[in-house]
């Protein structure tokens, strides 16, 4: 089972390490990480593995804003994008 | 393999474009709460409806943080009370009192259902009922109540139309000092659908299966960003085809949404209805769209024309996307709830007479119009009556919701508050309807009716 975490706001030093961090502390495996710099704004998507996380996914998004609070994060659900995007 | 830019697609839609998934209804059939005694029949039905319920609000939350994707709405439709009433008599106020309390055990924000079906004729328990809708409106919060009076099949009971016209007035006299929210909570169908997610015209069918859950997605704020991105010059078959587009994803997430939380219930997944329902929120609609792909404002000439192939694209993508689409599926013009419609009806670029010809070619009807509040009953029994014909003739469903201003003086406003809005008093003819509707009857099937 996979999620996607995205990250958007204003760049600064540590982002990735930061959210990455809290992947680790709550068991959630990095699969693959994208990002960029558009007109300055920092805009990250990291799938990551849930199948053995050790707390709910909204829970897992709560630590990782915790971490960076001045960005906008979203964990959904891979299915979602999945169903959106795929005939 | 998941793409950046599906992803950050998916993204904007949610947090910048509004889309989201509307409602959640959970249809629950009542029949076998029919007893002869109208308390013991009311217990049973709030302990099936709690019962059935119980877990339709959690289920949408786990879902939301799951998908990360917003649940606007969780609500109940049940079978129309009129076959209630029509087994055990009594006071159908009873019922509605029942439901209330029901819904608000369950944590839902509407429950649909206060409903009776008499577009050929009124059977037992069917008079009763529409009688005593105006107070059970002003004595519940979050019961809807809708009532069919036409279909292609039967024609236009216009016996049951001259009753609605003073329904209507009655549910908004007796919620006068509560902005008339009576008459908000109340609709007269033709064609009512059985599986209609969306209040206030929600209920049961009795063809449905005993438990059901029915999804109603939205999105006008994703369409219309979608269009926004188009070149100026890009012909209509191409604005069409990126309308169909939307409608598909806008859809597929629906059917996720709608699977999982029918799976997670223990019940049916009944249908998928995309249909594109405005907010008052800034961006998320209707006419914004119509804006969007060329008039000035919503309401000028051209508006039905441009709302046709919406509503048609709608519909193209959506059945595409599922398998189990229905409800009303299309686009949705309720004036109140839509901020282009409020601006366009404050600035009378948008007329009533506008408005019945949209509904000619879009999903739904007259929808949440304020009205003088002198209006005569028998003006709103024609109103009721141009629209059912309208749906009859069309094989189409078509339904009024609007809300006469009790006590509002012209040039004022009414405002519901959250998802129903606030809008301007619109302007009808003042000459009288009255000595047509006094005639009752009924308006018999059209040729339409006889393909068999």
């Amino acid at each position: 089972m996979k999620a996607v975490v995205t990250v958007i706001g204003k760049d600064m030093v540590g982002i990735l390490a930061k959210v990455s961090g809290s992947c680790a502390e709550k068991n959630a495996n990095v699969l693959e990480v994208t990002q960029s710099i558009l007109d300055g704004y920092f805009c990250m998507v990291m799938v990551i593995d849930i199948s053995k996380i050790s707390c709910e996914l909204d829970a897992l998004k709560e630590a990782i804003q915790r971490s960076v609070p001045d960005m906008v994060i979203h964990v959904m659900h891979e299915d979602i994008f999945n169903s959106m995007h795929r005939i | 393999m998941l793409n950046f830019n599906d992803i950050m697609e998916t993204i904007t839609m949610i947090q910048e474009e509004n889309l989201d998934i509307r409602t959640i209804t959970m249809g629950i059939s009542l029949l076998d709460c029919a007893d002869s005694d109208i308390d013991r029949s009311c217990e049973k039905v709030y302990n099936k409806i709690t019962t059935k319920a119980k877990d339709l609000v959690a289920v949408g939350e786990s879902i939301e943080r799951k998908y990360g994707i917003p649940i606007v709405n969780k609500r109940i439709s049940v079978t129309p009370i009129a076959m209630l009433v029509a087994a055990s008599g009594g006071d159908p106020v009873k019922y509605a009192k029942t439901l209330d309390k029901a819904a608000k055990e369950v944590g839902v924000n509407f429950i649909g259902g206060f409903s009776a079906l008499v577009q050929k004729g009124f059977s037992a328990g069917d008079k009763e009922l529409i009688q005593s809708i105006p107070r059970a409106l002003a004595e519940t919060d979050f019961v809807c109540s809708s009532v069919n009076i036409g279909s292609t099949k039967a024609g236009i009971n216009m016996d049951a139309v001259k009753m609605m016209g003073e329904v209507v007035r009655e549910a908004a006299e007796l919620t006068k000092d509560k902005q008339c929210i009576g008459a908000a909570k109340l609709v007269v169908f033709c064609n009512a659908p059985e599986d209609n997610p969306f209040m206030a015209g929600a209920f049961h069918g009795v063809s449905e299966p005993d438990v059901v859950l029915n999804v109603g997605v939205s999105g006008p704020g994703v369409v219309r960003a979608a269009l926004s991105r188009l070149p100026e010059d890009a012909p209509l078959n191409e604005v069409a085809e990126l309308i169909k587009k939307t409608a598909f994803k806008i859809t597929r997430m629906g059917q996720l949404v709608g699977t999982e939380a029918a799976s997670m219930l223990g019940v049916p997944f009944g249908i998928i209805d995309l249909s594109l329902a405005p907010t008052p929120a800034v961006g998320d609609s209707v006419a914004y769209i119509l804006e969007e792909i060329g008039l000035e404002q919503c309401g000028t000439h051209g508006t039905t024309a441009a709302l046709a192939m919406l509503n048609d694209a709608v519909k193209k993508g959506g059945v595409m996307a599922s398998s189990s689409v229905g409800g009303l599926s299309g686009a949705f013009i309720p004036v109140t709830e839509d901020a282009g419609m409020i601006d366009a009806a404050r600035k009378e670029t948008l007329s009533i007479e506008k408005l019945e010809a949209m509904t000619a070619v879009c999903s739904v009807g007259l929808d949440m119009i304020v009205i003088p509040g002198d209006t005569p009953a028998t003006t709103i029994s024609a109103i009721i009556a141009d629209e059912a014909a309208i749906g009859m003739v069309n094989s189409k469903t078509t339904a009024v919701r609007v809300i006469p201003a009790i006590g509002v003086a012209e040039g004022e406003e009414l405002d519901f508050g959250g998802l129903l809005g606030n809008g301007p008093v619109m302007k009808l003819r003042p000459q009288s309807s009255a000595k047509m509707i006094n005639r009752g009857g009924r308006i018999p099937a059209p040729m339409q009716s006889l393909k068999n």
